[in-house]
């Protein structure tokens, strides 16, 4: 617990001042950006260092990110893509961390060995395999392409194992009395007390496929499919790459999502990852 | 409502026996408490009878069906876990909902939206809540319904956990050392209102505990149980006065039964080189325990037993008197007024009710007094 706050504020200053620091190191490039897209393209790379623009070309620059490229389209694709992989990730990591963590079966060491190994292997790694496969069948420039290599996450799996192997045995115990099957244990009595952890690997996943720009360059073609983080790079190609001021305009239009909802679900995210740590 | 049946079950942990052949049975409606030293199985033998846990072989039937095979929730019985295990996402309502929405319920009733598509399931809905309620009434925990676990206090949470039990009409209660976190006040009501609920219910109970306060005063029948078996089944008063064996004879009362070890000579016990009163029924020369009931002992100047006082314990009426014969500890509880002023290193000489001591062979079996001579 914290002690009053006047006394911990001072207490506390040489460490904020230090963190502050740091996250204004952090932060710069992201400011910087934000600046940038109010700025005529003359003003961004005078030698002198305004963040505030003296001639205010906002308005121009969010107007032609937005209408140069179809960006709201992009950022349509980047929800789906995000909501899909999500889906499935929970789908099958939740299940299958309930029985690695509270379920005695032969085999199971094996299969957690598997998943620890699968942490291991980057995800470039299989991807022109991968690629070659959804060329064959047909699939390239598609959700499916977009979204199926994403589908089963061993990090989820992992996360999840770590949490639930926390919870007592005795809640399941209580759940089957009750006469609940696996599943519904799984679904109504696990996972609702494992919410931090799973707000946390939805923020992870979230962020990482939003941000992708890896997969989607490889497997999508046309415009209409890119994803942002795709989107930003074909606005710029179509651009000719001088306009910097509304290329960063189409960037914090695309990271804006991202940065709303982690502030929103910041402190549960906070919680999971702490979570996430302990136990095992 | 039935009985249970326990057939020959064991079961051990990787290489490790737990169980050695357990055989018990219970009549309908019967209340039993299992009692024992930590880590004996007792909740391992209630974890199978629930079905949480197989095991490695006999039988357990419920109400006369061979349940050893089935699901626990195909056995209909309800547990109380030693620490409540209660969902700590649900409030105390849908807490003790759970159980009938399980067994009421369509698969679609049961999900939060698709409910209202689904005919009959409205009514079914009222009909569980109006039972929670009922439950909860009886228990008096009818004002916290819409709390969450968190925010209850651990007798609240035990009641809570008792309530989503007795909610359901089992067939037979498990209850794992339900009481053991309250503190004495809160658990002496509660043990009162789990006897009053028994008595209106009458349901098979199987009642784990390491208090042995509350098997005597609760329960039909008492089973001890050590190192996974059952040394003695019996009626509470049964088990404290004709115990089977020196174990059993130490495991229940407190503070803990005398023993005073000895040897028979002309048909009498020496312990320390006093000769006792007793005869029991074995050759001269054999090695036997004497075991006295502290409360069968009295301080009178003629008493046979010598002893020095090394401390007193007051319980207010009574005191507990702690001396040493000879090596051998004595305790003795009298009343308060008989011990007043006795001082450490003092010399007092006990009496006891003789043929109420209980005789034990060296290796602890029970021995009889012999009978020609048990009223000299
Ligand atoms: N799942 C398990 N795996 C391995 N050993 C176990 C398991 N469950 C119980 N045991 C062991 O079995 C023995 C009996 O355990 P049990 O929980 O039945 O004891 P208990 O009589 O209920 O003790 P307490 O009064 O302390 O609750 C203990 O030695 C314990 O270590
Ligand atoms: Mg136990």
């Amino acid at each position: 617990m914290n002690t009053a706050p006047t006394r911990s504020l001072l207490a506390d200053a040489p460490r904020l001042a230090v963190l502050s620091l740091a996250a204004l190191v952090v932060l710069a490039p992201y400011l910087f950006m934000l600046s940038a897209s109010v700025k005529p393209g003359g003003e961004i790379f005078q030698a002198s260092l305004n963040l505030w623009p003296r001639h205010f070309y906002g308005w121009e620059n969010y107007h032609k990110a937005l209408t140069a490229v179809p960006l709201l389209r992009f950022l349509l694709n980047g929800a789906i893509v995000c909501a899909i992989v999500l889906f499935f990730q929970l789908l099958f990591a939740v299940p299958c961390a309930y029985a690695l963590a509270k379920l005695r079966w032969p085999g199971r060491g094996l299969v957690f060995a598997l998943v620890l190994l699968g942490l291991l292997i980057p995800a470039h790694v299989p991807a022109l395999p991968l690629y070659v496969a959804f060329a064959k069948l047909g699939l390239l420039d598609s959700f499916t392409a977009l979204t199926a290599p994403f589908a089963i996450s061993v990090f989820a799996i992992f996360m999840f194992r770590q949490a639930f192997k926390a919870l007592p045995d005795e809640l399941i115990q209580a759940a089957r009395l009750d006469g609940m099957g696996e599943l519904a244990i799984v679904w109504r009595v696990i996972l609702p007390n494992a919410w931090p952890t799973a707000t946390a690997f939805a923020t992870f996943s979230v962020v990482a496929h939003w941000n992708d720009l890896f997969w989607p360059l490889i497997v999508i073609q046309r415009q209409s499919m890119a994803t942002p983080a795709l989107g930003v790079l074909f606005f710029r190609s179509q651009e000719g790459g001088n306009d910097i001021g509304a290329l960063m305009a189409a960037s914090v239009i695309t990271t804006l999502p991202m940065v709303a909802a982690f502030l929103l679900a910041q402190r549960r995210f906070i919680q999971g990852v702490a979570t996430a740590g302990l136990k095992g | 409502m039935a009985g249970i049946s326990i057939e020959g079950v064991r079961k051990s942990f990787g290489g490790a026996a737990i169980l050695h052949d357990i055989s018990l049975d219970l009549a309908q409606g019967e209340f039993l408490s299992l009692v024992g030293p930590s880590g004996c199985g007792k909740t391992t033998l209630l974890r199978i009878i629930a079905g949480l846990e197989q095991a490695d072989a006999g039988r357990v039937s419920i109400g006369g069906q061979d349940v050893t095979r089935l699901r626990p929730a195909d056995r209909d019985v309800a547990m109380v876990f030693q620490n409540y295990a209660l969902y700590p996402h649900l409030t105390v309502a849908q807490n003790m909902a759970v159980p009938l929405a399980m067994r009421r319920l369509s698969v679609l009733g049961r999900l939060p939206l698709l409910r209202h598509l689904s005919p009959g399931q409205a009514a079914a809905r009222r009909g569980i809540m109006d039972d929670v309620r009922q439950a909860a009434d009886m228990l008096a925990i009818g004002h916290l319904l819409d709390r969450r676990p968190g925010q209850l206090s651990g007798g609240q949470r035990q009641r809570v956990a008792l309530g989503r039990a007795v909610v359901r009409h089992p067939a037979a209660f498990l209850m794992d050392e339900p009481l053991s976190n309250l503190d004495a006040e809160l658990r002496a009501r509660t043990r009162k209102e789990i006897v009053q609920l028994h008595r209106r219910a009458g349901v098979t109970t199987v009642y784990v505990t390491h208090d042995q306060v509350e098997a005597m005063t609760m329960s039909d029948r008492v089973a001890l149980m050590q190192a996974g078996r059952i040394l003695q089944i019996g009626k509470p008063r049964t088990m404290y006065d004709d115990p089977a064996s020196l174990a059993v004879a130490q495991f229940l009362g407190s503070p803990r039964i005398n023993t005073l070890p000895g040897t028979v000579d002309e048909g009498r016990v020496v312990v320390e080189g006093l000769r006792l009163p007793v005869h029991p029924a074995a050759a001269d020369g054999t090695g036997v325990t004497v075991g006295l009931r502290p409360e069968t002992l009295r301080l009178t100047p003629a008493g046979p037993l010598f002893a020095a006082v090394e401390h007193l314990e007051s319980l207010g009426a009574d005191s507990l008197l702690h001396t040493r014969c000879g090596a051998t500890p004595l305790v003795a509880r009298v009343p308060a007024a008989a011990a007043d002023g006795l001082r450490p290193g003092e010399a007092v000489r006990f009496e006891a009710d003789w043929p109420a001591a209980l005789l034990f062979t060296a290796e602890g079996a029970r021995l009889a007094h012999a009978r020609a001579m048990a009223h000299v």
